[in-house]
């Protein structure tokens, strides 16, 4: 996992720095013009939350099943990826939202269930700090329960009319913005990766500093 | 065998409460409380803002809710109870639904008390159709109580649990509360949608069947050490 992390951050260093010129050539939507542009990063970093609420989902059944810790190393790397991607969805959308529907926040569909899975996640985060002895287990039962919330705040929501684009748009994008777009899923899909890898570095490290003091207090 | 064991659990609890009767009478004042907060909040000159009796009824029921999960586990933390249930040699599993039916018929009996205040202050036609009212009310407690249980009994070890129960509990219960409030506010309109009001009550059973199954499997891994 260490030595993935040279090339992978240099390919996304190399990746967001093209990003932006692609993005500005990209061709303006009709009718919302500029701000439609947040559009590239706001759907990729979207689709990385979803991505990594299943793997802290997954993981975390694994950890609690088969109480693996390395299961649970890896469940914490999503769980903190999904509140950072989670945050610049939640940043991105209000200033697009600002600009095409004139409000900052509307309670439809796609909102409600991405701020509520991001608040899940928040909590995971919070019960993992805060929990003490044992917490390990309460975040993973969290994550769990979480992921099988998904789909019932997604169908409770939708009940109410949406105003938010439908994930459809994504398939019938023009080749102009085609391109830019899924090189943008493509390059947070790097970072994604670069992220990841380090996080789980991180923990694997921690975990050994804890098991050298262990056995250094038994000296 | 399996549900002799959880009958004994509620039995337990039953006869615990009904001597002290501590949970009981400390939820439903709080939750005469709430209500009383919400009456200030969304009475503007006499009249209720749209259909809030259907909000603040699900709010007082869900704030109870916490409370009176919070107060039965920690009534078996202070007396080191729960190892000596974990240490039964019983499924595991049936230890949850005995917890989890106690505190059903502890909120049951709030409601019955809630339910009518709520209607008499705001003068809403909660009981325009008793049947799905009780059906919403069973369904909603159900779903959040079998949630509920399983934290509360794993907070029971944990530092700070009264905060972290609220903290876990409210951000998955959303979607309860979101079928209870909206199907709840149907029943208020003068013409009740009926087919719509049956549409939240099946999500709300589809939620129990998730979340009972995942509690039930998830509460072995998780009380043991």
């Amino acid at each position: 996992m260490r030595r993935l992390f040279g090339p992978l951050l240099i390919l996304s260093v190399i990746l967001f720095a093209a990003a932006p010129v692609l993005i500005a050539q990209a061709p303006y939507e009709q009718t919302m013009g500029l701000i439609q542009k947040i559009f590239y990063f706001h759907v990729p970093a979207a689709m990385m939350m979803m991505l990594s609420s299943f793997i802290c989902g997954i993981w975390s059944a694994i950890f609690l099943l088969r109480k693996k810790p390395e299961a649970d190393r890896i469940a914490v790397a999503g769980g903190e990826m999904v509140v950072v991607f989670g945050l610049i969805v939640l940043v991105t959308g209000p200033l697009w939202a600002r600009i095409a529907w004139g409000v900052w926040w509307v309670w439809d569909v796609r909102l409600t269930s991405a701020l509520l899975l991001w608040m899940i996640f928040c909590g995971y985060l919070l019960v993992r700090k805060y929990g003490g002895p044992g917490a390990d287990k309460l975040g993973a039962a969290m994550a769990i329960f979480g992921m099988a919330n998904v789909p019932f705040v997604y169908i409770s929501v939708d009940i109410w009319r949406t105003m938010h684009p439908k994930t459809t748009v994504v398939t019938t994008l023009g080749e102009g913005m085609a391109i830019p777009f899924w090189f943008c899923v493509f390059a947070f899909l790097v970072m994604y990766a670069l992220l990841f890898t380090a996080r789980v570095h991180l923990e694997e490290q921690r975990a050994r500093v804890e098991q050298l003091f262990l056995e250094a207090g038994d000296l | 065998m399996f549900f002799r064991t959880a009958l004994l659990v509620m039995r337990k609890d039953l006869t615990v409460e009904v001597r002290s009767r501590e949970i009981l009478y400390t939820t439903l004042f709080f939750a005469v409380s709430c209500i009383l907060v919400f009456a200030f909040a969304f009475v503007k000159e006499g009249e209720v803002l749209g259909d809030a009796a259907a909000g603040i009824l699900w709010i007082a029921i869900s704030f109870a809710g916490t409370l009176a999960l919070g107060r039965t586990f920690e009534r078996e933390r202070h007396a080191e109870t729960l190892r000596a249930l974990m240490l039964a040699p019983v499924e595991r599993s049936a230890i949850y639904v005995g917890k989890l039916l106690g505190i059903l018929l502890l909120l049951f009996a709030a409601e019955l008390v809630l339910v009518p205040l709520v209607a008499l202050l705001f003068s809403a036609a909660l009981f325009s159709r008793p049947v799905l009212l009780v059906g919403l009310l069973a369904a909603g407690t159900l779903g959040f109580a079998a949630v509920g249980t399983l934290f509360a009994a794993m907070l029971v070890r944990a530092r700070s649990r009264d905060v972290l129960l609220p903290v876990l509990l409210y951000p998955i219960t959303i979607p309860v509360i979101i079928a209870g409030v909206r199907g709840t506010a149907l029943l208020l309109q003068p013409n009740v949608d009926q087919a719509m009001v049956v549409m939240w009550l099946s999500l709300l059973f589809a939620f129990d069947v998730v979340f009972l199954t995942l509690s039930l499997w998830t509460f072995e891994p998780l009380m043991t050490d």
